[in-house]
């Protein structure tokens, strides 16, 4: 067991555990942050999509010892109070969710690729998305809702 | 299959139960959502403390807040939306004023089986009339207190409405109407479909929020009990097989692990209900659980299936239909007919087992104490699962408390309680509440599968070119096998899934089965039967359409015939109507024709489209439901198939929830594409060979359908499920679009151009 200061949601957390945890257990586990999910667990699926420092990640392959002082966001950390991230508000208006499970993981990849390109073509979005399962099939209102979102993002 | 589910006899469940209390008698509250009080509502309160349940479903609160029971299970239908609002529309309740809480498992609900797409069907009604009882009951409160007669009084929006105009708030006659008899159901009066403020509206999901939040609970997120531990099996790859032996040493070593032990195996076959036995790691924390799992050492037993081999097993199953197997339906004289015909068309088909993965692997918090035991658990049946923890545990039915959390996805793997008796018996032995995982390796390797199936169909084209006859052979080992090894013969409910319902006006029909017996666990997918007749027969009919020279759209029409109702039961004595009858149920020709064209016409059938691109068409109606399908592909030079387009028209009777039927057709689409060009498990010596989504695949975004136009026909007549109806079709409209652009047929899947 080691002791690690981790930067989560704006807020310092410490934690014990050993080394090679992954940061997707540490969080629902040590940090009861349940939002981030667990699909696969070998970056296959995109359930447990986190941010680190702005940059989508898995986080099922990601050690705790190699999150050193970057910046962890979850979706519990990607609004604060009853203002949705522009990503959520477009997931809500396009009714996108079926059984809900993938979804954090898809909200996190697209808050993500919009940071960094506020008109992704579909092709940007296949791209971006393309590590992320949806096994109800949502992903016609996972494009159209990021497409929403860029738009808002755009004015 | 399925008991019975007719909807009289869920009535009178819900009739007994009509019974007036005076404090809430429901439990389950895990699931609870709230919305806000509007101002004047508060102004209208009576006593705000008093509780008025006239029914199981339905609860009025003196300050007008208003709890409905969604007891059906949530796993992305949105059923846990629309059956409240059925209630909230038949009781003219505010939906802002709705509090939506999820049941526990328990009989006196009636069905809480969530599977078979018959949610809406079986309780459209009974609900509808709940709803409808309340809203009387509070109209002749207000009658009373007003000293009218109660035909002046009408509810609407959350308040009776007198003709003069004034008005009393729900909230205030709670306890008025509490007071009165309960009225005689005949002189409950349902609202007219026009004057549905709910029922059809669109109207979004009761979780949307927690979900893009982040806050909604599934099955492993239940982390409000103390002391609770981690545990992971591992499990023989050969189902059932068990334990020969094992060393822990390096096991326990991992810190965080707190024991290993065994659980029995239940030999094969395994039944639906039993778990599979293994080895047990119970540790603090999720990461320490798979770590000491994975240094455990392990040697499993042989068993009776050690070699079984899917390609041999496959072709053994293709080499049987090519015979003559156990005639199911017989119409006229097939072999005479094929003898005489001009042409013939004559194909092969196989479709692999299939994993249903849904996103959230099966999991459970189970906490076995004092000789009771408490669940938390993303399942489909909770009263199955409560029989079966009784069951395992020796316990009253009475001391298990089922909870039902959301479900991530099921697809029919919940409907079995496997998993969650697994969590309970470790809980048991260990003393602490236990949260069992399975990882997605657990998940592939050890699912209740989709049939294996090979089929064989003929068919014969007279000189007039008139279809004349139809020979359908089917081998796959029955879910039966799963729980009885003497079951090698698909029932007739799964024949009833596409082959022996075959509803066109051929003279001589023959449909035969061959033996097959189950060497894994078998269990229902996403539309079950249908996923493979429908494919054989949707594609065997483009091949139809071709031979005669006909467009496969006016090919079906043709072969449908004359509008009529068909009366199976005299051509099959063993036709299955999905548990419905067929006087309540008919199968009309009239609505599938219906479907038919709307979709020859929404989908601009038969547009020109560059090289490499096609149309193709299929229709099917499965739980009672009528789907016609046109995909559109586009297949480029490395063989990579793209959907842009897909143009389904459904009819499913009165459309409750229109928003979510386009969901479902939406993922539907989606499911059927991943199914169909992707996902393939094979066995090797017993083994499943797949593990993750690495080599078990599903479709992603560039695999899915780019657009998916939903047409729903617009009906009174009794509403039917979407859940399942929009795979079957999907398929064969996919492979017939692939043999439009590339002149490939697909006869195996998943489909390979390369
Ligand atoms: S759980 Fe991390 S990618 Fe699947
Ligand atoms: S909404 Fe169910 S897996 Fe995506």
């Amino acid at each position: 067991m080691a002791t690690y200061q981790l930067n989560v949601n704006g807020a310092n957390r410490e934690v014990e555990a050993v080394p090679n945890t992954p940061l997707l257990w540490v969080l629902r586990d040590n940090l009861n942050l349940t939002g981030t999910k667990y699909g696969c667990g070998v970056a296959q699926c995109g359930a447990c999509t986190v941010h680190l420092d702005g940059t989508a990640v898995r986080s099922c392959s990601l050690p705790v010892s190699a999150i050193g002082n970057k910046k962890v966001t979850t979706i519990e950390g990607l609004s604060s109070g009853e203002n949705l991230h522009p990503v959520q508000q477009a997931w809500m208006d396009e009714n996108v969710p079926q059984c809900g499970y993938c979804q954090t993981g898809q909200i996190m990849s697209a808050a993500a690729l919009i940071e960094k390109n506020q008109t992704p073509s579909d092709s940007d979005i296949e791209e971006a998305m393309s590590g992320n399962i949806c096994r109800c099939g949502t992903y016609e209102r996972i494009r159209k809702a990021i497409k929403k979102a860029s738009n808002a993002a755009a004015k | 299959m399925k008991a019975d589910t007719n909807e009289s006899k869920i009535f009178k469940v819900s009739r007994r139960d009509f019974v007036k209390t005076t404090s809430m008698s429901i439990s389950g509250l895990l699931l609870g959502i709230s919305f806000s009080c509007s101002d004047t509502a508060k102004k209208l309160s009576g006593n705000p403390e008093y509780v008025f349940s006239p029914n199981l479903f339905i609860t009025l609160n003196g300050n007008g807040d208003v709890t409905l029971i969604a007891h059906r299970s949530e796993m992305g239908t949105g059923i846990r939306t629309s059956l409240p609002l059925i209630m909230a529309d038949e009781m003219e309740a505010d939906w802002n004023r709705v509090k939506v809480v999820q049941a526990v498992g328990d009989e006196k609900y009636g069905d809480q089986n969530t599977d078979g797409s018959y949610s809406v069907r079986m309780f459209f009604t009974p609900l509808r009339k709940a709803g409808a009882t309340v809203r009387l009951l509070l109209e002749q409160a207000a009658a009373k207190e007003w000293d009218v007669d109660v035909s002046e009084c009408k509810a609407k929006n959350h308040e009776v409405v007198h003709s003069s105009g004034k008005t009393l708030g729900f909230g205030l006659l709670a306890e008025k109407a509490a007071a009165l008899p309960m009225p005689e159901e005949s002189s409950v009066k349902l609202k007219e479909p026009k004057d549905f403020k709910y029922i059809s509206k669109q109207s979004s999901i009761v979780d949307l929020k927690d979900i893009v939040t982040g806050k909604a609970k599934f099955g492993f997120d239940n982390n409000h009990l103390p002391n609770t531990k981690i545990a992971v099996v591992k499990r023989n790859p050969e189902p059932g097989a068990g334990l020969k032996s094992f060393i822990a040493d390096n096991a326990v070593k991992v810190p965080g692990v707190i024991k290993v032990f065994t659980l029995d195996a239940p030999g094969f076959p395994t039944t639906l209900n039993k778990p599979l036995g293994g080895v047990v790691v119970v540790a603090e924390n999720t990461w320490a659980a798979l770590e000491g799992r994975k240094a455990l050492d392990v040697t499993w037993n042989k068993g009776m299936n050690a070699d079984y081999d899917t390609k041999s097993y496959n072709n053994a199953m293709l080499k049987s239909v090519k015979t003559k197997g156990k005639v199911r339906r017989e119409n006229g004289q097939v072999d005479k007919a094929l003898a005489s015909a001009k042409k013939i068309i004559e194909a092969d088909y196989v479709v692999p087992l299939l994993s249903h993965t849904p996103m959230e692997t099966p999991c459970a918090l189970a906490h076995v104490h004092d000789n009771a035991c408490e669940v938390w658990a993303p399942v489909q049946d909770p009263q199955g699962v409560r029989k079966s923890l009784a069951e395992a545990l020796g316990m009253d039915l009475k001391n298990v408390t089922v909870n039902i959390t959301l479900l991530g996805g099921a697809f029919g793997r919940k409907s079995k309680p496997d998993f969650v008796v697994e969590a309970a018996l470790i809980s048991r032995t260990m003393g602490t509440p236990i949260k069992i995982l399975w990882t997605r390796e657990d998940d592939i390797q050890h699912d209740f599968y989709h049939f294996p199936s090979a089929q064989h169909i003929k068919v014969g084209i007279d000189e007039n070119n008139k279809v004349t006859s139809w020979l359908h052979r089917s081998a796959f080992p029955p879910i039966d096998g799963t729980s009885n090894a003497n079951a090698k013969e698909a029932s007739g409910a799964e024949l009833s899934m596409g082959m022996i319902d075959l509803p066109y006006a051929i003279e001589n029909v023959c449909c035969e089965t061959q033996e097959a017996e189950a060497k894994i666990r078998i269990g229902w997918l996403r539309s079950v039967a249908n996923i493979h007749h429908a494919y054989a027969v949707g594609c065997t009919l483009d091949e139809v359409a071709k031979a005669r020279g006909v467009d496969p759209v006016q090919n079906m029409l043709d072969l449908l015939g004359d509008d009529r109702t068909i009366d199976f039961n005299s051509l099959t004595s063993e036709f299955w109507n999905y548990s419905e009858k067929l006087e309540d149920f008919p199968w009309s020709t009239a609505r599938f024709r219906h479907v038919i064209e709307t979709a020859k016409e929404k989908s601009n059938w038969g547009k020109s489209l560059p090289k490499g691109s096609g149309q193709g068409f299929a229709a099917h109606r499965s739980f009672l439901t009528y789907v016609a399908c046109v995909v559109e592909v586009a297949v480029d030079a490395n063989n990579k198939i793209r959907i842009p387009k897909v143009d389904y028209v459904v009819d499913c009777g009165v459309p409750v929830n229109p928003e979510r039927i386009k969901a479902q057709f939406e993922g539907g689409a989606a499911f059927a594409a991943s199914l169909a060009l992707k996902s393939e498990i094979t066995v090797s010596n017993g083994a499943v060979q797949q593990s993750n989504f690495h080599n078990y695949q599903v479709g992603r975004m560039s695999d899915s359908p780019y657009e998916t136009a939903v047409h729903i026909i617009e009906s009174n007549e009794k509403p039917t499920g979407v859940g399942e109806p929009p795979v079957p079709p999907f398929i064969p409209a996919l492979c017939n679009a692939i043999y439009a652009a590339t002149g490939k047929r697909v006869r195996q899947l998943p489909v390979r151009l390369a």
